[in-house]
């Protein structure tokens, strides 16, 4: 069996500092000015190390540098390295092209499993050469994750490629490659594209559901739940506002305003800080108790770790599970269709601390009892 | 020429009259019966009743009543009910979670019986033996089969008597002392929505329960949800899906343990009435529905039964007034002496007719007919559902491979994926055939639901009629889907306008709000 690798080496890096993408070179040069160290290899190689078993009995087509060869060798992995433009030092040069290039050379080598580690940009990029051609599986690395390619995390996607590659029967599914306008994005909307399809290997919990956005019916579910929350806030404490419409209508309830893909402070009914990076985050919120108020990314149930980065691991250990606000419309859930919510902070230990079941506000006087799992 | 016996499909046509609102007919100064004058006397004592109602509370101009002549009031509501396709018309059994069984017309007759009707709900309580035997007669028969110690028979309907059992609940908590630390209920997402909606009136928290992989109520869920400040747990055994809860008494245990009370919501009771019973599996409190299982008449909306069952601990919570027997005496009479009562719910004892109507179904059955009720609704259920799980298109989530008990939520999710045709085009498909089933599961958890439940009143060939339209439209479905896209065709509408369901802004319930929304006739107060 021959595989494709290629890693998106910056995917991502806009994630943590609250630049809601990494996609074009200025922004890019914006996110390493803001500190951002790249996070796709580290997430690479957690998925190719489930392929390990394969070590020897497969073909390995990958980009230079940790545009996929480093990785694969880090998990012992001998790959056969293309000419895709890339030089050694492929993170700091990266361009699309490189991308392009790359997935253009597998398809004439004919791969049978194209695994790439990125967000909504790269499987854009890959959609425009490979359309249907390839058989293709997404791990999560970008912090724009809205298009159905990708494994539900790097692990999951390791495995179902190791399932594949073995020769067990998975079904396949044309999924869409959507990508949101992130100009638009920072100015706060969400204008989601459709831009192609792609063809990939399909388990339900494996793979992550198509993001929906909230129905008209859903805005008084929404404005219920801000009410609730913004009535039972305590004094002297520091709300974390996660990205979403859901969390806009709590500081809406509150009379201030909300970045709708940043995440916003609120302390007393006053807005502390808005936008902020993780460290920005951190920094603002150390004198006073923590609760962080998320609301699930639709269709996929993650509440943490999409899309909201920048709500780091210290403070999710500071608030903890008990301070931690899940709000969600009851159509919302239900699109759910029973898969559990979850969490990928970046820190297994941390995801599994908020394991188990969780108390999702619904409405006015409404929660639910929903099941939530680390990735 | 009579229906096609090969094919069980009917070639039917709805009647379609373009119906004015019955206020759009009215025609000033007709009348349906002109009455003579009022001789003097009666003049004056009436005009001497009004005297008493307080002057604030008189019309000072007549109500806006239409007028018109007898035969016309006929035609009207002739034409209305043939646009209908009522639960006497049609093979009903499209509208699960309904129960739609057959209402035995006899029993109309004896509500209409001048000894019941002519009654006077004011008259004494000794001139009303027989209507009080009845009435705690019915009682006792609830109480058998539910094993519950007291009965109210006095809600009008399922939701009515959620309400009724969550103000007893508030009352029971309030009256221990457990105002300040009981403050939740926990129910589920397959129970009925109301269990989830009237907490809230009563200053509860509501968390709902999600369904385990296999359906059921999720215990781990239950679990994690539990704590000191339950109050109760409302709940329905088996859920509107079809599937029965063994662990049942594990879920009222664990509510008990923490000192909270358990409701049962028995809406679902057809499938297991004489073979479980609420106080077996540790309810405090329950209630059934006559109109659903007891075979009285849904009425269109009401009136209906919703009689509430409770243990002896909570029977001083109850509604008032309770029917007593005096053994002493041999009298029946109105107990109105429970202080801590949640007081009336409804107007004097409820809707007598209807409870009239149950009460003969119960005896004409006696308990082996309840149970063998229950065992052919179940067997008719799994009927149904064998042969439409062998309809392309269409599946049953979760359990596989497990019976269902009077019920089965179906999914019409791969029709859907195969031919872009759900269950709102097959709902609609389905008037063409004279026949009719609804979607209305919200939140749809069962992707393009429909639900399906025969009762014990229908006949296998009734039953085949419904499947070989099902199958039909699927077959539709892939044959000329644009054609399923537009049904109704034979029906007295073609097209339902949506937006003027979405949008609350439109909506008008009554005359009084169309006039207000539509033509400005009542002009809004400064």
């Amino acid at each position: 069996m021959k595989l494709g690798v290629i890693v998106n080496p910056v995917a991502g890096m806009g994630g943590a500092v609250g630049l809601k993408g990494t996609d074009g070179a200025q922004v890019l040069a914006e996110a390493r000015r803001r500190g951002a160290i790249p996070r796709s290899p580290e997430r690479a190689v957690r998925a190719l190390r489930k392929l390990r078993p394969l070590r020897e009995n497969l073909d390995v087509f990958t980009c230079p540098g940790t545009m996929g060869e480093t990785e694969l060798r880090e998990c012992g992995f001998v790959p056969k390295v293309l000419d895709c433009g890339a030089s050694g030092d492929s993170e700091s040069s990266f361009s699309r092209e490189h991308t392009l290039r790359g997935v253009r050379l597998m398809k004439e080598f004919g791969v049978d499993l194209l695994l790439f580690a990125g967000g909504d940009g790269t499987a854009r990029d890959i959609c425009e050469v490979a359309g249907e051609s390839l058989l293709v599986l997404g791990i999560p690395a970008g912090v724009k994750i809205h298009s159905p390619v990708y494994a539900t995390s790097p692990e999951s996607a390791g495995e179902l490629a190791l399932s594949y590659l073995s020769g067990s029967r998975i079904p396949e599914k044309i999924a869409e490659v959507r990508d949101i306008d992130e100009e638009a994005f920072r100015l706060g909307r969400v204008q989601a594209r459709l831009y192609g399809y792609l063809r990939i290997p399909f388990e339900r919990r494996r793979v992550q559901g198509l993001k929906s956005g909230s129905p008209a019916s859903d805005w008084v579910a929404q404005q219920a739940i801000a009410a609730a929350v913004a009535e039972e806030m305590e004094p002297g404490v520091c709300y974390v506002l996660g990205p979403g419409t859901t969390t806009r209508e709590v500081a809406d309830a509150l009379g201030v305003p909300k970045t709708l893909l940043g995440v916003d402070v609120v302390r007393d009914g006053n807005l502390l800080g808005k936008d902020l990076g993780a460290e920005e985050l951190e920094d603002l919120v150390k004198e006073n108790p923590v609760r962080v108020v998320v609301t699930p990314i639709g269709g996929q149930g993650y509440i943490l770790g999409r899309g909201n980065q920048q709500i780091g691991p210290n403070i999710l250990r500071r608030c903890g599970r008990k301070g931690l606000l899940v709000l969600c419309a009851p159509e919302k859930l239900r699109a759910l269709e029973g898969e559990p919510l979850r969490v990928d902070t970046g820190d297994p230990d941390l995801d599994r601390e908020f394991e188990g079941y969780v108390r999702v506000r619904t409405g006015y006087s409404q929660e639910s009892m929903y099941p939530l799992r680390g990735w | 020429m009579g229906m096609n016996m090969q094919t069980k499909l009917r070639d039917f046509h709805q009647a379609r009259w373009d119906e004015p609102i019955i206020f759009e007919l009215s025609a000033p100064g007709e009348r349906g019966i002109l009455l003579p004058p009022a001789e003097e006397e009666v003049a004056r004592q009436g005009a001497e009743g009004l005297e008493k109602i307080p002057s604030y509370m008189r019309r000072t101009a007549p109500p806006a009543l239409p007028e018109m002549g007898q035969m016309r009031v006929l035609k009207h509501y002739l034409r209305l009910s043939q646009e209908n396709l009522g639960a006497d018309l049609n093979v009903d059994i499209g509208q699960g979670t309904c129960t739609m069984k057959y209402s035995p017309k006899i029993n109309e007759v004896l509500a209409a019986n001048p000894a019941l009707s002519e009654l006077h709900p004011k008259q004494d309580e000794s001139t009303l033996q027989g209507l009080l035997e009845m009435l705690y007669k019915t009682e006792h028969a609830l109480k058998e089969i539910s094993g519950m110690d007291r009965f109210s028979l006095q809600a009008g309907g399922g939701s009515h008597a959620i309400y009724a059992i969550v103000s007893i609940i508030r009352a029971w908590v309030d009256a221990t002392g457990q105002s300040d630390t009981k403050d939740e209920i926990i129910t589920t997402i397959f129970s009925h929505p109301s269990n989830a909606a009237t907490p809230i009136l009563k200053g509860f928290k509501v968390i709902n329960l999600y369904p385990d992989a296999e359906g059921r109520p999720d215990f781990e869920a239950l679990k994690a949800a539990v704590n000191e400040r339950t109050a109760a747990l409302l709940i329905t055994n088996p859920e509107d899906i079809g599937i029965y809860n063994p662990r049942i008494k594990e879920f009222t245990d664990l509510v008990h343990s923490v000192g909270g009370v358990c409701s049962y919501d028995q809406a679902n009771l057809n499938g297991i009435m004489g073979i479980t019973r609420a106080k077996e599996a540790g309810f405090d409190l329950c209630f059934f529905n006559l109109h659903k299982t007891f075979s009285a008449p849904h009425g269109c909306g009401g009136p209906g039964g919703g009689v509430i069952g409770v243990t002896s601990e909570l029977a001083k919570f109850l509604p008032v007034p309770l029917v007593e027997f005096d053994s002493s005496e041999e009298r029946y009479y109105l107990n109105y002496d429970l202080p801590q009562s949640i007081g009336k719910v409804k107007d004097f004892y409820g809707s007598v007719p209807v409870i009239l109507k149950a009460y003969a179904w119960i005896l004409s059955l006696g308990q082996e007919g309840l149970t063998e009720a229950a065992r052919v609704a179940v067997l008719n259920n799994n009927y149904m559902f064998r042969n439409i799980l062998k309809i392309p298109g269409a599946s049953a989530p979760y359990a596989e491979g497990e019976h269902r008990v009077e019920q089965v939520r179906y999914s019409w999710k791969k029709l859907k994926e195969e031919t872009g045709i759900g269950t709102a085009e097959v709902q609609n498909r389905m008037f063409d055939y004279g026949v009719h089933y609804w979607t209305s599961h919200e939140p749809w958890i069962v992707p393009e639901p429909f639900t399906v439940e025969p009762t014990e009143s229908y006949s296998k060939e009734e039953l085949d009629e419904f499947l070989a339209i099902m199958k039909q439209i699927v077959k539709e479905a892939h044959e000329d889907p644009e054609m399923l896209r537009h049904a109704p065709h034979k029906s007295t509408i073609h097209h339902v306008d949506h937006d003027y369901l979405d949008d609350p802004a439109k909506w008008a319930m009554t005359w009084r709000a169309y006039k207000k929304k539509y033509t400005g006739y009542f002009e809004p107060k400064s």
